[in-house]
C-alpha cells in the first residue's frame, strides 16, 4: 500500500484553547451511531460549537477568519479519554492535516498518526505565542516541518517534538503500518504456536 | 536484574521490530463490539483482507443496546443501532468469530464479559477498540484500548505496531477506611498523579492494599488507569487471580490448568524488577471521594469544599473556572447537599456482582428519594442472572431503583438511557466529561456505587458513611 511521504504540513491555523480536551468533546458519542466514518467533519466539536437550536456559540472553528485552516493549535493532554478513532477522522474530514499541542493523549496520538495527521509538541509559552500570532493575523501560514523538527510561523522558528517512530513512519510514507504488519504475518503465526496459552 | 510483568509479556509477544522502530506485537485476545469495529471490517473489505485468527477474537454488543426489556426486541427502534448490530453480527458470521449476542445468555459490557468468561488470562496481550480495555490488566494481562484502524490490524494480522511503555509501580499500603472502596483508591490516585500523569506509562498496582482486593475490585482499579493517562494498568497475578479463573468457561481445565498456573506465576514481576518510577500511596489517607468537575482528576473527598478558582495555581485557573461554570457549582462551597436528578449504578467500572451485593446490603429497607430516577444496570447477563438468584433485584426494586438489562447504558448515553438538559447524575461510571451522558449540558459526578446509592436515597450528594451508618468492624 503506497502512502504519501509526509515531510511538511503548511497552512493556516486555528487555536482551540483548553487543557485536557477529551474525545467526547471532539466527537460527541451520538455521532458514533454509524457503520462508517462518513460525515464526521461536520460533527467535530459539535456541542461546543452549536446550541440546541443549532445557533453558533462562536467557537474558533466557526470564526470566519479561520475558515480553511488546516493546522490545529491546542494545549495539554489533547484528545484524552475514549479511544474513538472518530475524533481524528473528524479532524481529517474537516480538512485538518496537523495538530500542534503542548502534549497529546496516547491513543489519540496513535490514531491520528495512522491517518497521516502529524501531532507535534511545543512548550506552553510557544503555543501561546503561536495562538496570539494566529489571532492577530489569521492569514499567517504555519509550517510543521518533520524533517527539521520545527514549527515555523513568519520569523519565528520553534523546535518541536514527536515520537521518533511516528516521525519515521510519516517521513517514509509508512504511517499506516498495515503493509508492514502483513509482511510479518508468517512470523506472527509461528509465535502464536509457541505461546503457551494458545494450546489450552 | 529482574523484570516487570509488562516487560516479560511484551518480550513473549514480540514478533519483530518494524522499520519505524516499533514492535510488531502479537495479540492474544481481541474483543470487539458494535461501535468501533464495523468500520474495521469495511476497511478490510476495501483492502481485500480476511481475518487471520478468528478463534482469538470475541464479540459482544454493549454500547448501543437498550436496557429496558421491551426495547431489546429486534429490530431495535433506533434504526442506526439496529444497523450497527446487524453489521457486527454478519461480520462475525462471515469470519467465524464467536459472538455473545443478546440472546446468548452471555451478552454484556465487553470488559465484564472477558474476565467472567475466563477469556482474559494472566500473561496475555489483550486489546479492544475501547479505552477501558485496561480493565483486563486486573488479571495480570497487558491490556489496552485501540482505534478502529488498529482493530483492522488485529483482525487481519493478529498483531499491532506498538512502542513499549515505561512502567510506574504504584504501591498502596494500609487498610482502607470505612466506606472507602476500590473506586475511591483509583479516584485518589488520579487526583494525586493527574489526568495525564500516566501518559507513556503502564501502571503496575501493587502493595498490601491491592493484594487484599478481590478480582472485581482490581478490575475497578485497572479500569480507570486510562483516566490517569496510562493506557495500561495491571496487577500481578496471585492466588486470588487463580481462584477467580478456576472453572470459568474459557479458562484452562484439567492438565492444562497446572501448566497454566505455572506460566501465570512465571510472568509476575520479579522481586528485584526495575521500574521507571515508583509512587507510594497511604491507603489511610483515602476518603470516600467524588468528582466536582469535568475530568476524572477533579476529585475531592465528600466532606471537602469544591475548589475555589482563587485558591488554585494560576495555570490551572482557567480550567477550574470552566469546570465550575459547566457543573453550575460554586467554588469554596461544600459539594455535599447538591441536589441530584439521576443516579446510575453500572458501567465497566462498577457493575459486577460484588458491586451490586455491596449496594443491596445498604439499601435494603430504604427508599430512593422522590423525584430521583435511579438506575441499576448489571454488567452482563451472567451478572444479572446471579444477582437475581440472590434476590438482589427485589431489594433494588423495593427500594425504588429500576432494575435493567445489561449494557453500557448511561455511561456514554449511546442507547436510550440519557440525561436530559442539565440534569445532575451521581454515577458509578468512569467519565465526567462534558456531555458524556448523552445530553450536551448533562452533569456527571463520579463516585463509588455505595455513594451513588446514598445520593439516590437522600436525593442529594451525601456521605454514605452517614446515610448508611457505616461503622468499622
Amino acid at each position: 500500500m503506497a502512502l504519501a511521504e509526509i515531510k511538511q504540513v503548511r497552512g493556516r491555523a486555528v487555536y482551540i484553547p483548553g487543557d485536557d480536551i477529551d474525545t467526547d468533546q471532539i466527537m460527541p458519542a451520538r455521532f458514533l451511531m454509524s457503520v462508517s466514518f462518513d460525515g464526521l467533519g461536520k460533527a467535530l466539536f459539535y456541542d461546543a460549537r452549536f446550541g440546541r437550536d443549532g445557533a453558533s456559540k462562536g467557537h474558533p472553528l466557526d470564526d470566519p477568519r479561520h475558515q480553511g485552516a488546516t493546522i490545529v493549535l491546542a494545549n495539554q493532554n489533547f484528545g484524552c479519554g475514549s479511544s474513538r478513532e472518530h475524533a481524528p477522522q473528524g479532524f481529517h474530514k474537516a480538512g485538518f492535516r496537523a495538530i500542534v499541542a503542548e502534549s497529546f493523549a496516547e491513543i489519540f496520538f496513535g490514531n491520528s498518526t495512522t491517518l497521516g495527521i502529524p501531532c507535534v509538541s511545543l512548550p506552553h509559552d510557544q503555543i501561546e505565542a503561536l495562538a496570539r500570532a494566529v489571532r492577530d493575523d489569521p492569514s499567517l501560514e504555519l509550517t510543521v516541518d518533520l524533517e527539521r523538527l520545527e514549527v515555523r510561523a513568519g520569523e519565528a522558528v520553534y523546535p518541536c517534538q514527536i515520537k521518533p517512530s511516528a516521525r519515521d513512519g510519516l517521513l517514509r510514507g509508512e504511517w499506516d503500518p498495515i503493509a508492514q504488519l502483513l509482511e510479518g504475518q508468517a512470523q506472527a503465526s509461528a509465535l502464536k504456536d509457541k505461546l503457551p496459552y494458545t494450546s489450552w | 536484574m529482574g523484570k516487570s510483568l509488562f516487560t516479560k509479556v511484551w518480550e513473549a509477544h514480540t514478533v519483530r521490530t518494524l522499520p519505524d522502530g516499533r514492535t510488531q506485537l502479537f495479540i492474544g485476545l481481541h474483543l470487539i463490539h458494535e461501535v468501533t469495529s464495523p468500520q474495521a471490517f469495511g476497511m478490510m473489505r476495501d483492502l481485500g483482507l480476511g481475518v487471520a485468527h478468528p478463534e482469538r477474537t470475541f464479540a459482544t454488543v454493549d454500547h448501543i443496546i437498550p436496557t429496558a426489556k421491551d426495547a431489546r426486541l429486534r429490530p431495535f427502534r433506533d434504526n442506526l443501532a439496529e444497523q450497527m448490530t446487524v453489521e457486527l453480527t454478519e461480520s462475525c458470521r462471515r469470519f467465524g468469530i464467536r459472538f455473545f449476542h443478546e440472546n446468548s445468555g452471555n451478552q454484556g459490557i465487553v470488559h465484564v464479559v472477558g474476565p467472567e468468561q475466563g477469556l482474559t488470562q494472566p500473561g496475555m496481550t489483550v486489546c479492544c477498540g475501547d479505552s477501558h480495555t485496561s480493565t483486563h490488566g486486573a488479571l495480570g494481562a497487558v491490556a489496552f484500548g485501540i482505534g478502529t484502524s488498529q482493530v483492522r490490524d488485529v483482525l487481519s494480522t493478529q498483531t499491532l505496531a506498538m512502542a513499549p511503555l515505561k512502567v510506574r509501580r504504584i504501591e498502596v499500603e494500609g487498610v482502607l477506611g470505612v466506606g472507602v472502596y476500590a473506586k475511591d483508591v483509583i479516584l485518589h490516585i488520579i487526583r494525586t498523579l493527574g489526568v495525564h500523569g500516566g501518559t507513556g506509562f503502564a501502571y503496575e498496582f501493587a502493595g498490601g492494599t491491592i493484594e487484599a482486593m478481590s478480582m472485581e475490585e482490581r478490575m475497578t482499579l485497572c479500569n480507570m488507569s486510562i483516566e490517569g493517562g496510562a493506557r495500561v494498568g495491571y496487577v500481578n497475578p496471585d492466588e486470588t487471580t487463580f481462584e477467580y479463573l478456576k472453572g470459568k468457561p474459557y479458562a484452562p481445565h484439567g492438565e492444562d490448568w497446572e501448566r497454566a498456573v505455572s506460566y501465570w506465576r512465571s510472568i509476575a514481576s520479579d522481586g528485584d524488577a526495575q521500574y521507571d518510577d515508583v509512587v507510594r500511596i497511604d491507603a489511610r489517607e483515602i476518603a470516600p471521594s467524588l468528582t466536582w468537575g469535568v475530568n476524572p482528576g477533579q476529585v475531592i473527598a465528600i466532606d471537602e469544599a469544591v475548589p475555589s478558582p482563587d485558591a488554585v495555581p494560576e495555570g490551572e485557573r482557567p480550567n477550574v473556572v470552566d469546570a465550575l461554570k459547566y457543573m453550575k457549582l460554586e467554588g469554596g462551597k461544600p459539594i455535599k447537599g447538591q441536589k441530584v436528578d439521576v443516579t446510575f449504578i453500572g458501567s465497566c467500572t462498577n457493575s459486577r456482582l460484588s458491586d451490586l451485593r455491596e449496594v443491596a446490603k445498604h439499601v435494603r429497607g430504604k427508599r430512593v428519594a422522590s423525584g430521583v430516577k435511579a438506575l441499576v444496570v448489571p454488567g452482563s447477563q451472567r451478572v444479572k442472572e446471579a444477582a437475581e438468584a440472590e434476590g438482589l433485584d427485589d431489594v433494588f426494586r423495593e427500594a425504588g431503583f429500576e432494575w435493567r438489562e445489561p449494557g453500557c447504558s448511561m455511561c456514554l448515553g449511546m442507547n436510550p438511557d440519557k440525561l436530559v438538559g442539565d440534569q445532575l447524575c451521581a454515577s458509578s461510571s468512569n467519565r465526567n466529561f462534558k456531555g458524556r451522558m448523552g445530553s450536551p449540558d448533562g452533569r456527571t459526578v463520579l463516585m463509588s456505587p455505595v455513594m451513588v446509592a446514598a445520593a439516590a436515597i437522600r436525593g442529594e450528594l451525601a456521605d454514605a458513611r452517614e446515610v448508611f451508618a457505616l461503622k468499622g468492624t
